[in-house]
């Protein structure tokens, strides 16, 4: 059966994308954490299925700011990745690079924001190939993109490409822990109602 | 006391009298505030995309796109006694978020163009307008005089 709406999901489904998160996520804080130097723990994956409007407020509220980090993916999935990263891991990160962290989020310099993205890079790489290995599947990622803005504007570019096909946006999100504090920087995979579909079936539970 | 509307994503709402209307971090969205001088009855939508007539599924609400949210919110406005003659409006939005090479991905800026033929097409004429470039945009509309502030992280506060 096949789903033409991301709220038609069963519980079981469900729970093999949070599994998806896990693995997809698991690898990418790997990745993190061996470039930082930090033991970076995960928490629980969430699989969330809202309206626009409260997908906004699931993470982090519209005005809150933020550094958002887009990767497209395609494939045998389209979609893209999301990092939503706050000042404490954009710190630890600058600080690994370049020996110190800018006061502030909109003091970032070029070659800080390059290493943020390239950060990005090399997460959603870890992200993806262990889907891909998972479910024998093929996903490439595209050249990550990244500004600094308000949380619904960064949304909504999601919100909008995922919108033509419905009102409601799917995605995993992945809440990293650093240090056993909570640092609510996110890893959001969005993956297209198509794509859903195709990545249900190689996992056995479409 | 004039109450708060809260505007969210795809969604417009109508106030009037000393009503504020505030949507927050528009980003490619576009924000349309619709101002009736001679009655003070006032309207903003918050759409997504430009054209209902592209998209199949029929579950889609009709205030996401710029061709029927607008329409659409202006009725309720004439039906609250606003008269078209004389609406004006003010639009902000239309951001390119992320800059790509891909221009697939513009839909700020056809977004833009499609809240500018519908308000054409109803013969409202624009205002003010604080559209495209590359941030996010919160706008607030007072009802009373048809005010409208823009704030954005980068730029901070302005009066449209």
């Amino acid at each position: 059966m096949s789903i033409g709406k991301y709220e038609d999901l069963n519980d079981m489904q469900i729970d093999v994308l949070k599994e998806v998160g896990n693995i997809g996520s698991g690898n990418a804080t790997t990745a993190l954490s061996s470039m930082v130097g930090k033991l970076i723990d995960i928490e629980v994956p969430k699989v969330e299925v809202l309206d626009f409007n409260d997908a906004i407020e699931a993470v982090g509220g519209p005005e809150k700011v933020i550094a958002g980090i887009l990767i497209r993916i395609n494939g045998d999935i389209d979609g893209m990745i999301m990092f939503l990263f706050e000042q404490n891991l954009i710190s630890l990160i600058e600080e690994t690079f370049f020996g110190d962290a800018p006061p502030d989020i909109f003091s970032l310099t070029e070659a800080q924001m390059s290493a943020l993205t390239e950060m990005g890079n090399i997460m959603a790489g870890s992200y993806v190939n262990a889907i891909a290995q998972l479910a024998g599947m093929t996903i490439d990622v595209e050249v990550p993109v990244m500004t600094i803005d308000m949380l619904g504007a960064i949304m909504s570019v999601p919100a909008i490409e995922m919108g033509e096909m419905g009102d409601k946006l799917l995605f995993i999100d992945n809440n990293m822990i650093i240090d056993q504090t909570s640092i609510q920087s996110k890893m959001l995979l969005l993956p297209t109602i198509d794509s859903l579909d195709h990545l249900l079936g190689k996992l056995g539970v479409a | 006391m004039g109450q708060k509307l809260i505007v969210g994503i795809s969604d417009w709402k109508v106030g009037r009298g000393d009503d504020v209307l505030v949507t927050y971090a528009l980003g490619s969205c576009i924000g349309t505030c619709i101002y009736d001088r001679t009655t003070g009855i006032s309207g903003l939508s918050h759409i997504m995309l430009p054209d209902s007539t592209a998209i199949i599924d029929g579950h889609s609400t009709r205030m996401k796109f710029a061709d029927t949210a607008i329409p659409d919110m202006i009725d309720k406005m004439k039906m609250m006694g606003a008269s078209p003659s004389t609406m004006r409006a003010k639009i902000a939005g239309g951001a390119v978020m992320f800059q790509t090479s891909n221009s697939r991905f513009n839909i700020g800026e056809r977004n833009i163009e499609a809240v500018k033929a519908v308000l054409s097409r109803l013969r409202i004429p624009i205002l003010a307008e604080d559209v495209g470039l590359n941030y996010g945009r919160t706008m607030t509309f007072w009802a009373e005089n048809g005010a409208v502030e823009i704030s954005s992280t980068i730029m901070g506060k302005k009066m449209i």
